[in-house]
C-alpha cells in the first residue's frame, strides 16, 4: 500500500484516475491497528484493480481534516479524484468494503 | 476443521485474555476469538491508574499487550474472527465467525465486553468520525489547538477529558448534575477541578450537534431553566456508559437481562452447562479491568473442573466395559469413607466383573446434580452407560451384593 503524506496526497489521490482507496489510521488508534492486517489483505487481494493507500493522520492532521475526516479509522473511496464513498469506524466491515469496491469498479 | 477446543473464549479483552491465561496454564487447549486487536476497551484508554501493581507510566494499551503476551506464552491461540452465531446447547458447542469459519469446543467463555453507548442526539449519528467521537486515544490528535466538548461525568468521562486537555485548547464538560457533583471517583474529581483547561457546564445536557460536514456547533440545554445555548466547538466526545455486545447471543438459549447482560452465578456459569460469562458483558456490579480479569479466572477454573468431571465420568463410568458402581462420597463425611471400604471389598470379590468409581460429591456438583444425589454416601450401578439401580445412606456389603 502507498503511504500518503501532504507531499504526495494530491498526486496519488486527487489527481488520480480510477478508484483510490484510502485508510485514515494512526498507530495510537487500537481499532485502526486491529483492522490494518485486514486492510492489507484486502489491498493484496485486489491488487491491480484499484490504488490502495493509507494515511497516518498523526503527522497529517490538517490533510485529514481537509478531507473532512476527524475520527479514525475511516476508509474513503475516491473515484477520478472525487470522494465517492466514506466508511466511518462503526460501519467498517470488510465484506461491505469489498462490495463497495466492486460496485465502484462497475 | 475437526479440532475441538477444550475452552473457546469469545472476545480478547481483559476478561477473555485472563480466561486464556488460566485455561492454557491448566494445559487445556484454549483459543480466543477476537475481532480486532486483543485488549478490548482497556486498550483504548491511556489513563489507567487503578489496575493493581501498575501505576507508574502504565497505559491501557501497554497493560493489555502484557495480558495478551501472557496468554500466548502459556499456549493460548488468539484467532482473528468476529463471532456472528453460536450453538451452545449440546455437549459440543459451535461458534461461527463472519468469514464462514466454524469452531467447536467443550466449553465456551463469553466475554464480548461492551461498547460505548450513544445517546442518539440529533446530529450525533451523522457527524460520527467528523468530530463526534467515543475514543479519546483514537481521535485526540485531531483536536490539537481546537475546542471540544465532553458529555458524561463518570470515571471514564472525567479521565478521558483530562487526557484530552493534553491536546485540545479547551475541554468543556457537560454535566447533568448540580454544580460540583460528579459521578466519578474522588481522586479524579479533585484532579479535574484543578485542571485549568477544563470548563464546566452544570445542570445541562446536549440537545443537538450541528455541522455541515464537520462539527461546528452544539446546542446545550439547561435542565433547570430549560434555556438552550449555542456553543461553538470542533468536537464532541461521549462517555456516557456502555452497552453489552451480546447481540449474537439473542435467542440462543443463554439467559440475559433485558439490557442484554449475561446472567451468571458465582462460578461464572450461565444457565447452559459448559457455557460461562466473564467481564463487562455480565450482569454485575463493577465493570473494570480488575473485575473482568477476576471473572475470566473464575470462568476458566470452573470450566476446567467441568471438563475434568466430564472426562472422568465418561472414561470410568459411561464407557466402562464392565458394570460400574459409582460411589458419591465426600472426605468430610466419615460414613461415606466407611461405605467406600465396604464397596471396595465387595468389588474385589467379583474378581473384575464389576468396577468401582469414586466421585467427590462436592467437587463434582454437576454429575451429582444430574443424578439427583442428595444423600452421601450414595452408590449408583451403571451398566453400558445406563443406570441399573441405587443405594443411599447406610448400606451393608450384603445390600451391595444384592444390587449387583
Ligand atoms: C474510555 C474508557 C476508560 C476506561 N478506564 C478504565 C480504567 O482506568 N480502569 C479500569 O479498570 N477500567 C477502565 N475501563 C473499563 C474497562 O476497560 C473494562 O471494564 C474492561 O475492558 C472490560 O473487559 P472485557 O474483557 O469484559 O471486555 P472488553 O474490554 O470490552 O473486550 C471485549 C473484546 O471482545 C471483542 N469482541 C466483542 N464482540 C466480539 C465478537 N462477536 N467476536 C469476536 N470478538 C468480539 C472486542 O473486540 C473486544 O476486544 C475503561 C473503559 C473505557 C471505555
Amino acid at each position: 500500500m502507498i503511504d500518503l503524506t501532504k507531499e504526495n496526497f494530491d498526486a496519488e489521490v486527487l489527481e488520480s484516475e480510477g478508484v483510490v482507496f484510502v485508510d485514515f489510521w494512526s498507530p495510537k488508534c487500537e481499532p485502526c491497528m486491529g483492522l490494518l492486517p485486514d486492510v492489507e489483505a484486502f489491498a493484496e487481494k485486489n491488487a491491480g484493480r484499484a490504488k490502495f493507500c493509507k494515511l497516518d493522520t498523526a503527522g497529517n492532521k490538517r490533510l485529514a481534516i481537509a478531507q473532512k475526516v476527524m475520527g479514525i479509522p475511516t476508509f474513503v473511496f475516491y473515484k477520478n479524484g472525487e470522494k465517492a464513498f466514506v466508511f466511518n469506524k462503526d460501519e467498517i466491515e470488510m465484506g461491505a468494503v469489498q462490495a463497495k469496491l466492486d460496485e465502484l469498479l462497475g | 476443521m475437526s479440532e475441538v477446543y477444550e475452552i473457546l473464549v469469545v472476545g480478547g479483552g481483559p476478561g477473555g485474555l485472563t480466561a486464556g491465561i488460566y485455561g492454557s496454564r491448566a494445559r487445556l487447549k484454549t483459543a480466543i476469538l477476537e475481532k480486532g486487536r486483543p485488549g478490548g476497551q482497556a486498550a483504548s484508554t491511556m489513563e489507567m491508574e487503578n489496575y493493581p501493581g501498575f501505576f507508574n507510566e502504565s497505559s491501557g494499551p501497554g497493560i493489555m499487550k502484557e495480558f495478551a503476551a501472557h496468554a500466548e506464552k502459556f499456549g493460548t491461540s488468539i484467532i482473528k474472527g468476529t463471532v456472528v452465531d453460536v450453538d451452545l446447547e449440546g455437549p459440543i458447542k459451535t461458534v461461527k465467525t463472519s468469514d464462514g469459519q466454524e469452531y467447536k469446543a467443550h466449553c465456551v467463555i463469553l466475554s464480548p465486553g461492551a461498547e460505548p453507548r450513544s445517546l442518539n442526539i440529533k446530529g450525533e449519528g451523522k457527524l460520527r468520525g467528523k468530530g463526534v467521537s467515543y475514543c479519546a486515544t483514537c481521535d485526540a490528535d485531531f483536536f490539537e489547538e481546537l475546542d471540544v466538548v465532553v458529555v458524561g461525568n463518570g470515571d471514564a468521562a472525567i479521565e478521558e477529558a483530562m487526557y484530552l486537555t493534553k491536546f485540545a485548547e479547551s475541554v468543556t464538560i457537560i454535566v447533568i448534575h448540580d454544580e460540583g457533583v460528579l459521578d466519578c471517583n474522588k481522586a479524579s474529581a479533585e484532579k479535574a477541578f484543578k485542571n485549568k483547561k477544563l470548563n464546566w457546564v452544570w445542570n445541562s445536557v446536549l440537545d443537538e450537534i450541528i455541522g455541515d460536514e464537520i462539527v461546528e456547533l452544539v446546542k446545550v440545554k439547561n435542565i433547570k431553566t430549560g434555556e438552550v445555548t449555542d456553543m461553538e466547538t470542533n468536537g464532541v466526545f461521549f462517555f456516557v456508559g456502555t452497552v453489552p455486545k451480546t447481540e449474537f447471543l439473542k435467542g440462543k438459549g443463554v439467559e440475559m437481562t433485558e439490557q442484554g447482560y449475561v446472567v451468571v452465578n458465582e462460578m461464572m456459569e450461565t444457565n447452559l452447562p459448559g457455557v460461562y460469562g466473564a467481564g463487562d458483558s455480565n450482569a454485575k456490579y463493577l465493570r473494570q479491568v480488575v473485575t473482568a480479569a477476576a471473572d475470566g479466572a473464575i470462568a476458566a477454573v470452573a470450566a476446567e473442573k467441568y471438563l475434568a468431571e466430564l472426562e472422568t465420568f465418561r472414561e470410568q463410568v459411561l464407557e466402562s466395559p464392565v458394570p460400574v458402581l459409582l460411589a458419591f462420597w465426600a472426605p468430610q463425611i466419615e460414613k461415606s469413607m466407611a461405605a467406600i471400604t465396604v464397596l471396595e471389598s465387595v468389588v474385589e470379590k467379583t474378581g473384575g466383573k464389576v468396577a468401582l468409581a469414586k466421585l467427590d460429591t462436592y467437587r463434582n456438583k454437576k454429575t451429582s446434580a444430574n443424578y439427583k444425589v442428595e444423600t452421601i454416601p450414595t452408590v449408583i450401578l451403571f451398566d453400558k452407560g445406563e443406570v441399573k439401580g441405587r443405594l443411599e445412606g447406610d448400606f451393608t456389603a450384603a445390600d451391595v451384593e444384592k444390587l449387583i
